[in-house]
């Protein structure tokens, strides 16, 4: 393998790795507050791609990003309304289980409404302009990927560290009931987090999907159990620690995948996890938490 | 006198236990006399016990243990891969890998099916031991996406081509031959179903409810958790690779794509719907999912009513409405049909009491106040006599 392969095989795995990690916030989000594993989040995430294939079709794609995004928070935040929120003083199994049936529920539906065949995803002129440097030849959305990635997650930092919002969000993640007691609508809270960790993996299902072309029901379960096990890498409840994870997995993938191992690139991920969950349980930076009896 | 009452009353019940099992083995003599007629039934039915099976073994873990594992497709794939390896004829073997060959040390291997599915389930018993020894320190949702984990890894596993010439790779395994009856097929599901039903009532059961109910409680106790969680989930395993091995030779062909996250979640969803902690509940379940699917097949037909062609009605709906029963369920009735309690017959008729007496009006409930004061006389009668 030449330099100049290598230097490609690096943006890929660093564009996939900045577009997990848009996903794997999301699910750091949720798991921070309600101790849920939301596996509805890649079906958002797919579901974010039908919106845009449907989009796209009507309008220019500057009208239809913002309209994507719109959607896709709301979807989130619906799917919380109605699947979770009964659920919130239920035992976590119960929550977890509701989480597969939006999961499966939204697979189905994709299915009957979209058909199970694969689609093709609109590009957007933009994103897909291929820049040559030297002899290295890549599109632009490669190269924004891990740039807006960064962007988002400094922003998501401030809002999540500097405002009142944010400080809640902590709150409700460090107790629950304390929250409660202080006043906090926990609620408006979780809405609120379920609503930035939809517009999230909106972003980045625009991003993913762009470079992959294809959108089938189902393309959205794989890479959405990937981020969680990314956020799990990272340790949960932190948000660099979900860009972190993302960007390893990412990487590592694309390394396996260059490497001719591709068959093995998703066992992987869960050989990280595995691995992870044994030396480090909390991940890179989780806070340790102390069961008590 | 009341003890009298509840012996005529166990009585009862026994009648219609026997009842309901000579009920079963009759139809299962009339499916197996008329096989070819009623394929499609027999079909759905072998399916449902398979998921039964596997479902009942999955609560095992998952109910009575207290354990979130979705492993289950990928020791069902163990099972169901073994069994496939080992049960292709030998003749036709050259035909099912000639796309890359037969391994030299599997190629002369053969075993008769009986064995072989138990060879499956001890294999897959086997990687669950492996498995659980780093898996089982973990809890609720890290256990649940760990053992996922080790399900597509397993799937990864057998789909790679470094194992071509032993699993066929991506090609699958074809020809794995059928039951020879339909007898076989339902024996081995109930006599599976009857051993983890008399583990889960023997002491061991005991001390598996024990760490469910809390871990920590039972630790004080002196029970050694590791020892108790691993063998739960190798037994468990176990049954889950003896189904895999039930599903590959019903089904005759089979690929690492059979076994997706998806067959987890079918079976999750039926031990959810029967009711977690109860195995009478997985069976129950499993088979209203099972059939379900089939009743529900003509949302996938165009419906046409007084002309008008409904415009919901095509291929797909089907699963969407199954889905938004499940989560109805879900949401509106968590404990499943059954809860944690076990099937009898008590319950039914209690049930059906109960029905008659506040389905109708208030003239006829003052009826059956009547009957049931002529009961109780004819107790009070009793006793004095």
């Amino acid at each position: 393998m030449n330099f100049t392969t290598f230097l490609q095989q690096c943006l890929t795995g660093i564009s996939l790795g900045g577009a997990y990690a848009l996903i794997a916030i999301g699910y750091t989000l949720v798991y921070g507050i309600l101790r849920l594993i939301n596996f509805a989040h890649g079906d958002i995430f797919m579901m974010a791609g039908y919106f845009m294939i449907f989009a796209m079709a009507v309008m220019p794609w500057y009208i239809a990003v913002p309209i994507v995004l719109i959607a896709t928070t709301v979807l989130g935040v619906l799917i919380e309304k109605t699947a979770y929120r009964p659920l919130r003083d239920a035992p976590r199994m119960s929550v977890m289980i509701s989480a597969i049936g939006v999961s499966y529920l939204l697979q189905n539906l994709a299915t009957y409404l979209f058909t199970a065949l694969p689609k093709g995803y609109p590009s957007i002129p933009v994103l897909k302009k291929v820049i040559v440097f030297k002899n290295l030849s890549t599109s632009l959305v490669t190269l924004i990927t891990p740039v807006l990635t960064i962007i988002l997650v400094y922003l998501l930092i401030a809002l999540v560290n500097k405002s009142k919002t944010g400080m809640a969000m902590r709150a409700v993640s460090r107790d629950y009931e304390t929250a409660r007691l202080m006043g906090i609508k926990i609620d408006r809270i979780v809405s609120f987090t379920f609503a930035m960790g939809s517009l999230l993996a909106g972003i980045g299902s625009i991003l993913y999907f762009t470079d992959r072309m294809t959108l089938y029901p189902f393309s959205g379960s794989l890479p959405g159990l990937k981020c969680f096990v990314a956020a799990v890498i990272g340790g949960i409840g932190s948000i660099p620690g979900a860009v972190v994870g993302g960007f390893i997995l990412g990487i590592g993938e694309t390394a396996l995948a260059a490497a001719g191992y591709s068959t093995f690139s998703d066992a992987f991920t869960f050989v990280l996890l595995i691995i992870m969950l044994l030396v480090k349980p909390t991940g890179i930076f989780g806070e340790k938490a102390v069961d008590k009896v | 006198m009341k003890t009298k009452n509840k012996n005529s009353d166990k009585n009862k019940y026994r009648i219609c236990s026997a009842a309901v099992f000579i009920l079963c083995i009759l139809l299962l003599i009339f499916l197996e006399a008329n096989k070819y007629k009623y394929s499609y039934i027999t079909g759905i039915l072998v399916r449902s016990a398979i998921y039964a099976l596997v479902a009942v073994s999955m609560n095992l873990v998952t109910g009575f243990t207290g354990l979130f594992s979705l492993g289950q497709a990928g020791f069902m794939a163990i099972g169901a891969y073994t069994v496939g390896i080992l049960t292709i004829p030998v003749a036709q073997r050259p035909a099912v890998y000639y796309m890359n060959g037969i391994s030299p040390v599997i190629e002369k291997m053969y075993m008769p099916f009986w064995a072989a599915i138990i060879a499956g389930g001890i294999f897959a018993a086997f990687c669950a031991a492996l498995i659980g020894i780093p898996v089982l320190r973990l809890k609720s949702d890290y256990l649940a996406i760990a053992t996922l984990g080790f399900s597509e890894i397993i799937r990864a596993f057998i789909a790679s081509p470094q194992l071509n010439k032993i699993t066929n790779g991506s090609y699958g395994l074809k020809n794995i031959p059928s039951f020879p009856n339909l007898y076989t097929i339902f024996g081995i599901c109930a006599v599976c179903i009857a051993l983890i039903v008399l583990l889960i009532n023997s002491s061991y059961g005991r001390v598996f409810k024990a760490i469910r109910e809390d871990e920590t409680a039972a630790q004080a106790m002196g029970i050694n958790l590791f020892k108790y969680k691993e063998l739960s989930f190798v037994i468990s395993s176990f049954f889950t690779g003896i189904g895999g091995g039930l599903l590959a030779m019903f089904m005759g062909s089979i690929d690492s794509k059979t076994f997706q996250i998806a067959l987890t979640y079918d079976i999750l969803l039926i031990v959810v719907l029967g009711g977690i902690g109860s195995v009478t509940g997985s069976i129950l379940g499993a088979f209203l999912i099972t059939s379900g699917r089939e009743w529900l097949r003509f949302f996938d037909e165009p419906l046409t009513l007084a002309g008008i062609n409904i415009p919901l009605f095509r291929a797909g709906f089907r699963m969407v409405i199954f889905s938004i029963l499940l989560m109805a369920v879900v949401l509106f009735y968590r404990k499943g049909i059954m809860g944690t309690n076990e099937f009898s017959w008590e319950a039914v008729f209690n049930l059906f009491k109960k029905r008659n007496s506040a389905g109708a009006g208030s003239g006829r409930s003052d009826i059956q106040d009547n009957h049931s004061d002529d009961g109780v006389k004819r107790i009070l009668n009793d006793r004095e006599a």
